[in-house]
């Protein structure tokens, strides 16, 4: 055999070794339920990651990881925070593993990569963490469902209404990463408060996994806001923080961010420096509700850590699922049915305390808390509710069709009025 | 080998990858695929590194180009998939010439670092231009057309055309013009002293392999419906080149076996753990250690210490 014979031999040995065990699809209705889990376990979001399988597994781990008489069966892949891996991975679990669903992936790109492929293959999809907006608006996928997450810019219009209404604040800026989730936190953010009258004095965006914030930080005492707006996840938000306070702004200048800014991911390592920042969001680990409190307290003893977003959300994913496999008695094998059941759900021992439905483009509608961030008595930070904004749809106040005309929030596009 | 075993050899070789589709349905098929996109690119890149013995950081960004290019065409501007296409391998070539210009006065590694930064301001310009490259998110949309809308008919559609082009790089490292290339790997001033253009020699050899790369960044569209900022980055530039090196540098054919190693690796690794790319990172330490000339490279050895006719 020559050279160039050998490796082709070699090369389709090799591709034949890969695949072992491809089984054709199990005969319905037996056998455990699949689910194919996608987290970044490596690259930059790995911390959050990781909070994602625990809180997913939390659920099923408290429910004897058995519904509707099927095993429950979580195969993890690691999307190595990259899109061309999230996709890999996904066809992998879908064409080799032969899951019944995928759920997962944290950064928005990943997300949009495999809801593109599952749009050609009707496999559902559940994206309790990726928040962007079109994917339940403009560019909707029918087997694509935002169990248990929120778009991004549904949160921060609370914010706005109340800081406009309650707290006599005329003038922001916004200071944000500059890509897809921040544009969308800020516009919702600023179209909600100037549309209500109020003025943005100043838009500052800044690349991810800025080290210094110094420029932005001279820039925002120069504009001189009655607030400031920030977006930042992962360790921007940390940076942004640590700063804030080095620079003798806190305490001077009143502050107030996304959710993921006071996220405990964020704050549970931080001292008094986050004490005080203002944040609206469905999850509020400090409220009373005896739920809230179960979970949060479960959450502390599996994994001695208050629970962050992440692992909040996957946990409510899980449990979001179990309704829903419960509703088709198990048969996840019929896809339309099992998607129906899952838009039908209504989560009412949701750790939030509160009921959770869909609305009918695949997105929750939630009472939205405005959140501060507070001492506990053991020392640690959390956040706790100051008020309660009850049915926050992802549309606002807005008719979704006018309002699916403007387009999706980027760096030129803010809906800013007047 | 006679002309006529040989010939003989690669039919067999030949059915034996085409019967992939019917003895290994579903995932191994797309991984099959995947791998055959790869191979080819990193063929490409050995025409640089193998037989000029320049080694270049910058194919994933010339490979990107024509995926951005053709998925943009065809699902932005509602283009024909066919002219988009061709537009993406023209955009990967010209990508590839301007590249050359810049980096074929350079040798070592310095050719390396500078094919290494304008890689990296490809993948800037793609994080950046949001308005056209949708920044971070990527680009996404079907652009195969509905023929190939099969993962069988799409495998043997890829298989095909990696067989036409390996074939015309087998062609094309064999010709009197390779040959100047190995002539410039092993000695620059010679050749210069010969009267060959050496700095012209390299250029048209960088826009060659530019041109496969853009070849394979088209498959890669038809193929993932999907591209960011990830596929004209670093690490893809990297990982395309250590197939190549896995394989075998200089013998073109190692970046077929180098894909198929990789690729299978990552898949068959990362099942098991999260660590996936510390073994890779084994694997490519005992690459070094034990096979610095590839896996091919040592094969060829193997088989010239036997005293076997070498073909």
């Amino acid at each position: 055999m020559d050279r160039r014979n050998f490796i082709k031999a070699a090369g389709a040995v090799a591709a034949a070794a890969t695949g072992p065990a491809y089984l054709p699809t199990a005969a319905a209705q037996s056998g455990p339920i699949r689910i194919g889990l996608l987290a970044p376990l490596t690259g930059v979001v790995a911390s959050g990651g990781k909070e994602m399988v625990e809180g997913f597994n939390l659920y099923w781990k408290q429910h004897g990881q058995t519904i509707a008489g099927r095993e429950i069966q979580v195969t993890v892949e690691d999307d190595a925070s990259n899109p061309n891996t999230a996709l890999e991975k996904a066809r992998r679990l879908v064409e080799q593993g032969n899951v019944h669903m995928l759920i997962g992936d944290l950064l928005a790109n990943t997300g949009l990569a495999v809801a593109e492929y599952v749009k050609g293959n009707g496999v559902p999809y559940f994206i309790p963490i990726i928040a962007a907006d079109d994917l339940t608006q403009r560019k909707r996928i029918p087997n694509v469902v935002r169990i248990a997450g929120y778009a991004a810019s549904q949160m921060p219009r609370p914010l706005a209404d109340w800081l406009y209404k309650k707290k006599g604040i005329r003038k922001v800026v916004t200071v944000s990463q500059d890509y897809t989730f921040g544009h969308e936190q800020c516009g919702g953010f600023v179209q909600t408060f100037s549309e209500l009258g109020g003025k943005v004095v100043g838009q500052y965006w800044h690349p991810l996994n800025t080290q210094d914030f110094s420029p932005y930080l001279a820039q925002i005492q120069a504009a001189n806001p009655d607030i400031v707006y920030a977006m930042e996840t992962g360790a921007d938000g940390t940076r942004f923080i640590q700063q804030w306070a080095n620079f003798g702004m806190k305490g001077k200048m009143p502050l107030c961010g996304s959710m993921n800014l006071t996220d405990q991911s964020i704050i549970r390592n931080l001292g008094s420096e986050s004490e005080g920042i203002l944040s609206a969001a469905h999850f509020c680990e400090g409220n009373d509700a005896p739920a809230t409190k179960k979970f949060v307290a479960d959450y502390e003893k599996a994994y001695g850590k208050l629970p962050s977003l992440y692992g909040f959300s996957m946990y409510s994913g899980a449990m979001w699922l179990a309704k829903a496999i419960d509703g088709v008695k198990g048969n996840v094998e019929d896809r339309s049915a099992f998607l129906g059941a899952v838009r039908k759900v209504v989560l009412d021992d949701s750790p939030l305390g509160r009921p959770v439905r869909l609305d009918e483009y695949g997105e929750p509608v939630y009472d939205v808390f405005i959140r501060e961030v507070k001492k506990r008595p053991d020392g640690k930070y959390w956040n706790v509710p100051l008020e309660v904004y009850p049915n926050v749809s992802q549309f606002w106040h807005y008719n979704p069709e006018e309002y699916m005309k403007q387009p999706p929030y980027s760096r030129t596009f803010q809906g800013i009025k007047g | 080998m006679s002309r006529s075993t040989r010939i003989w050899v690669a039919l067999v070789a030949f059915a034996v990858l085409a019967g992939v589709p019917l003895a290994l349905p579903g995932y191994p098929t797309t991984l099959a695929t995947e791998m055959l996109i790869f191979a080819t690119l990193a063929m490409s890149i050995d025409i640089l590194a193998g037989f000029a013995g320049r080694t270049p950081l910058c194919h994933g960004a010339i490979f990107g180009v024509s995926t951005y290019v053709m998925l943009y065409y065809v699902t932005v501007a509602n283009g024909s998939p066919w002219l988009g296409a061709a537009l993406g391998v023209a955009a990967a070539m010209l990508t590839a010439m301007l590249f050359a210009l810049l980096a074929v006065r350079t040798s070592g590694v310095y050719f390396l670092l500078v094919t290494l930064a304008l890689g990296m301001v490809v993948w800037g310009v793609c994080l950046r231009w949001t308005s056209v490259t949708g920044g971070e998110n990527g680009i996404r949309g079907t652009v195969r057309p509905a023929w190939l809308g099969n993962a069988r008919v799409l495998y043997y559609f890829i298989l095909a055309a990696t067989s036409a082009m390996t074939a015309a790089m087998w062609r094309f490292v064999r010709s009197p013009f390779g040959l100047t290339l190995a002539g410039i790997r092993e000695s620059e001033t010679r050749m210069r002293a010969l009267g060959y253009d050496v700095a012209l020699h390299l250029f048209l050899a960088f826009a060659v392999s530019g041109f496969f790369a853009g070849l394979a960044g088209v498959l890669y569209a038809l193929f993932n419906s999907f591209v960011s900022p990830s596929t004209v980055g670093l690490a893809q530039s990297v990982e395309a080149l250590l197939m190549a090196i896995v394989g075998g540098v200089g013998t073109l054919f190692g970046g077929l076996v180098g894909a198929a190693i990789i690729i299978s690796l990552e898949n068959l690794v990362s099942a098991y753990t999260e660590r996936w790319m510390m073994a890779l990172g084994l694997l490519f330490i005992f690459t070094m250690i034990f096979a610095p000339s590839g896996v091919l490279g040592r094969v060829r050895e193997a088989l010239a210490r036997n005293g076997k006719p070498r073909t």
